[in-house]
């Protein structure tokens, strides 16, 4: 094995771990940098030149350096904008005795409508709305992957406040896609 | 009795951890009664399906390309990093 091999594993998989890291952490930028870091991470490994199933064990690494950026992430949204704010200030949502403020609608969604391309370009568009480190938070959690187990374990640092920022995140997701999805269908 | 605001809070959580036998309990009498959070229960369920497609969805999508300036970088960078021996 030599650098040669690399340059074509570069070739051969670059895109699909590309892919990969942007779908997770929807940064063109730090996907660049993780999937680097990832073929650096490689190179250096000494047992690389027995890999035969290079595309699976390249993106085992990949998902090392995804959770990697969103620990940091995840220290950063805990220490900066949620110390003052434990209740996640649902207030746009509820009224002041706890209920519903606009009550969740009926969603008649057709087995097929998550496949349709319209509700998911609606959906990243309501994920794009989200602040950038929320959406990343959201996305890791819940995404079903492989190890879920370890993102959640990661998660755990900082538990609480993961919490409430999940519960915000799929608070101005649902909101989201009622208005703009429901309502371009006109249910 | 819990509120339509504590009931969405541990519906969320129920996602991410699991819920104590007494957080289960009021939470299912609280369901049982109210429409508005069985359908935000639901609507969860469907945000947490969606996502996995998304997710695929760019996976597999084949136009996307890492962009050439970042394939060279990286090649660069493989160059002057050789394998261990």
């Amino acid at each position: 094995m030599t650098t040669a091999n690399m340059h074509d594993w570069l070739n051969d998989h670059g895109d699909f771990l590309y892919r990969f890291a942007l779908a997770r952490l929807r940064d063109p930028h730090l996907a660049e940098d993780v999937v680097q870091e990832t073929f650096l991470a490689a190179i250096k490994s000494p047992s690389f030149a027995e890999q035969s199933a290079p595309r699976t064990w390249l993106t085992g690494i990949l998902k090392h350096k995804i959770i990697d950026v969103m620990r940091k992430n995840v220290r950063e949204i805990a220490a900066s904008d949620l110390m003052d704010d434990e209740d996640g200030n649902m207030d746009e949502f509820f009224d002041e005795t706890g209920h519903w403020a606009e009550k969740p609608l009926a969603w008649d969604i057709p087995d097929n409508a998550l496949e349709q391309q319209q509700f998911l370009s609606i959906l990243q568009t309501c994920i794009d709305k989200l602040p950038a480190k929320l959406a990343q938070l959201f996305l890791m959690r819940d995404v079903h992957d492989t190890d879920n187990e370890e993102i959640c374990k990661e998660l755990n640092i900082t538990t609480t406040n993961a919490w409430v920022m999940l519960y915000r995140a799929r608070m101005g997701l649902r909101k989201c896609l009622e208005i703009n999805w429901l309502g371009g269908l006109k249910v | 009795m819990l509120s339509c605001k504590q009931a969405s809070q541990l519906t969320s959580q129920s996602l991410d951890r699991p819920l104590t036998l007494r957080e289960r309990f009021a939470l299912q009498l609280h369901l049982m009664i109210c429409k508005y959070c069985r359908r935000f229960s639901q609507h969860l369920q469907t945000l947490r399906a969606a996502i996995g497609k998304m997710v695929d969805s760019i996976e597999n999508n084949d136009t996307i390309k890492m962009p050439s300036a970042a394939k060279k970088r990286i090649a660069d960078q493989l160059a002057t990093n050789r394998p261990q021996p």
